[in-house]
């Protein structure tokens, strides 16, 4: 079982409210840094200093925080409305088990029940207004003296381990903050990396940014969990990514192009070193490149990612073989960056 | 200047993949700046010294232009895509794209069960010629330009990209003829624009202008039945006032309108209700800056026949010489 994918993704950490997941990744990376800080948005930020052969500042990025509710009123029946933060299907949501604001008060999405629901409900999706978050409170004032009104709820999965595969809770973004966290463990780069651990990607890259600003790094390394959407299709179409089928390698998304030197690296690299990769199909989505790369006079991005099955929901698939692979293309890459790869061409 | 246009416009160089374009306008001006580079995201950054009285200004043209990049080939060898900017599927059908290394294919779409709507852009494919998945040449993350050469019809040019290669154009003029300038001008040949204004924005953050100036195409109002705009083509440089994305610098607006009427530049004022430019993301770059837009009339823009009026064009140039070899002071 592997303790540092279960620790990082039963632990809680809604955008804007990651104290919890930054603390136990704040205990699980200091001995290995020299220097870590956070900043005013939150955001985790670790020096590991290099051997010195290298004078290159390289930042590694893996978002912290996960997508969850918030608690906005609680009715008169001590039923709790909420907002979602983040992105989250209400098709996700019913039925669902959550665990409410710091004392982690377990309670229920609960809605109409099928035996009172008539055809045509059950055939249209009930909208999160429409929910409720049962804690077993009798009246108002009983929810209210557990709960307070902008207090987050988040998903409860224990992690767990299928063969190969793996379920749990938020692997978008814990896989790679895993990822990161073992190269902070392991030896020296040649050059000094800071490691950071961002909040508020899930809505809108908003601590990468200032992240970004802050470290003013020559090269970027965002480390992300994509969705695979990858079951079997009628059409001769293909799957953005496919589970199993190594880590996916970032070209373009709905907030990036990313570096084409960077990514042509990247590729040679796995393929010299024997390390599957894909190409995310382009088209949608984004990471924290996005952010980062605007940065001053701009910043060579690159992102890579494990594919995840199911994201946004209380329960995702992980392929470990991935995830093993994921660490070895990124220390691999890391270990492999020169200056000249990105160094702007001067002319004159 | 015909030649010059032709030349820029035919090249390749969807957002993101615009090093061919950089290549030439790189050779196009080294002669006539005093210190040139290229930053990370893939900005071509010319400075021209000033005499130290003037300001820090940023003159810049996007070189990216919109495009697709390949999603899926199928088993038979067909190349589904999805866009670089803002691709219109209208435009689509019969047209022409090509790649990095020159290769050329044709688009086309599925079966249209109703001829009169259009069908999602991921209905659309594109033909290389290939028979299979294993004898294409195409690999999925591989991007393409449209492609169509330039068209000269008297003073006017149709072409693809003339969204903003003329805008390029008037940048390598105007600097080719700036002898002397109060100011320290950089001018900026910006990538990404097309999906955001990024290259514009990573270079102004890194540059900190006092003053910024876009130079790009704009929406005109003299076509059959279009969108009322008061700009048509013929009737000179378009001082933008505002667009979708900013309101220019009332100032700055105001000593382009000058300098324009005593030079006797042929101009008229935009306002663009959709649509911005490079112009938006140096207004709020790092601590923000003067900014404004030299615009050049344009219909049928994203088409594959893009088309200005060269007297505009000479226009702009006109104008953003009358700009720069006279005092900012705002
Ligand atoms: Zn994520
Ligand atoms: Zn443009």
């Amino acid at each position: 079982m592997n303790s540092l994918l279960q620790q990082l993704t039963e632990a809680v950490g809604i955008s804007g409210e990651e104290k919890e997941i930054r603390r136990l990744i704040r205990d699980l990376i200091q001995e290995h840094v020299d220097e870590w800080r956070v900043d005013s948005l939150g955001n985790l930020i670790a020096l590991k200093k290099g051997t010195g052969e290298s004078d290159l500042q390289v930042m590694v990025d893996a978002h912290i925080d996960e997508v969850g509710l918030m608690v906005t009123d609680i009715d008169s029946d001590g039923t709790l409305r909420f907002a979602k933060v983040g992105g989250i299907d209400d098709r996700a949501l019913l039925g669902k088990v959550v665990q409410v604001g710091p004392n982690k008060i377990i309670g229920v999405i609960g809605g109409r029940p099928v035996h009172l629901s008539t055809a045509e409900e059950r055939d249209t999706v009930v909208k999160h207004r429409d929910m409720r978050i049962d804690i077993g409170a009798k009246k108002k004032d009983d929810a209210a003296a557990k709960i307070n009104v902008g207090d987050r709820a988040a998903f409860v999965t224990q992690y767990e381990e299928l063969g190969e595969t793996a379920l749990g809770k938020a692997f978008d973004n814990r896989a790679a903050c895993a990822v990161l966290i073992e190269l902070l463990r392991g030896d020296r780069y040649p050059f000094d990396l800071t490691a950071v651990f961002t909040v508020q990607e899930e809505v809108g890259l908003r601590g990468a940014r200032v992240a970004g600003y802050a470290v003013q790094p020559d090269i970027a390394l965002v480390l992300e969990c994509t969705p695979a959407y990858d079951l079997p299709k009628k059409e001769d179409v293909s799957s953005n990514v496919m589970l199993g089928h190594g880590p996916a390698v970032y070209v373009m998304d709905s907030r990036t192009i990313q570096h084409p030197r960077f990514v042509a690296h990247i590729m040679q690299v796995a393929a010299a070193h024997n390390i599957p990769y894909q190409i995310r199909q382009p088209g949608g989505g984004g990471t924290n490149a996005g952010a980062i790369q605007p940065a001053h006079g701009g910043v060579p991005v690159a992102s890579i990612a494990i594919p995840g099955r199911y994201p946004h929901t209380p329960n995702m698939i992980i392929n470990l073989t991935d995830y093993a692979n994921l660490l070895k293309l990124a220390d691999t890459v890391l270990r492999s960056l020169q200056r000249n790869l990105f160094e702007p061409e001067s002319i004159l | 200047m015909i030649d010059l246009i032709r030349k820029l416009v035919e090249l390749y160089g969807p957002s993101g993949f615009e090093d061919q374009v950089r290549a030439f306008i790189q050779a196009e001006i080294a002669p006539y700046a005093d210190e040139m580079r290229v930053d990370a995201l893939g900005n071509l950054i010319a400075l021209k010294k000033g005499d130290g009285t003037g300001k820090r200004v940023l003159v810049s043209a996007h070189t990216d232009e919109i495009g697709v990049m390949i999603t899926h080939v199928t088993e038979k060898g067909f190349l589904r895509f999805t866009n670089i900017g803002g691709v219109f599927a209208a435009n689509l059908l019969g047209g022409r794209v090509q790649f990095a290394d020159g290769r050329q294919g044709v688009i086309y779409g599925d079966k249209f069960e109703d001829r009169s709507k259009l069908h999602p852009l991921n209905k659309y494919y594109i033909d290389v010629g290939a028979t299979s998945k294993e004898d294409c040449p195409v690999r999925v993350g591989d991007a393409a330009g449209f492609y169509r050469p330039l068209l000269v019809m008297g003073d006017r040019l149709a072409a693809k990209s003339m969204d903003d290669r003329i805008g390029c154009v008037v940048g390598i003029e105007a600097l080719k003829r700036l002898t002397a300038s109060p100011h320290d001008v950089y001018f900026v040949f910006s990538v990404q624009e097309e999906v955001g204004l990024r290259g514009a924005a990573a270079a102004a953050n890194g540059l900190h202008p006092d003053v910024s100036i876009a130079l790009d195409v704009t929406g005109s109002g003299d076509t059959p039945e279009c969108h009322p705009m008061a700009i048509s083509l013929g009737q000179g440089t378009a001082i933008k006032v505002k667009d979708g994305g900013m309101i220019a610098h009332a100032g700055l607006v105001r000593l382009m309108r000058q300098r324009a009427e005593a030079a006797n530049i042929p101009h008229q004022m935009e306002v663009l209700e959709g649509g911005t430019t490079d112009a938006y993301a140096m207004q709020v770059a790092g601590p923000g800056s003067i900014s404004g837009c030299i615009s050049i009339p344009c219909r049928y823009i994203h088409s594959a026949s893009e088309m200005v009026d060269i007297n505009d064009v000479e226009a702009c140039i006109r104008l953003l010489g009358e700009i720069l070899t006279h005092p900012i002071d705002l």
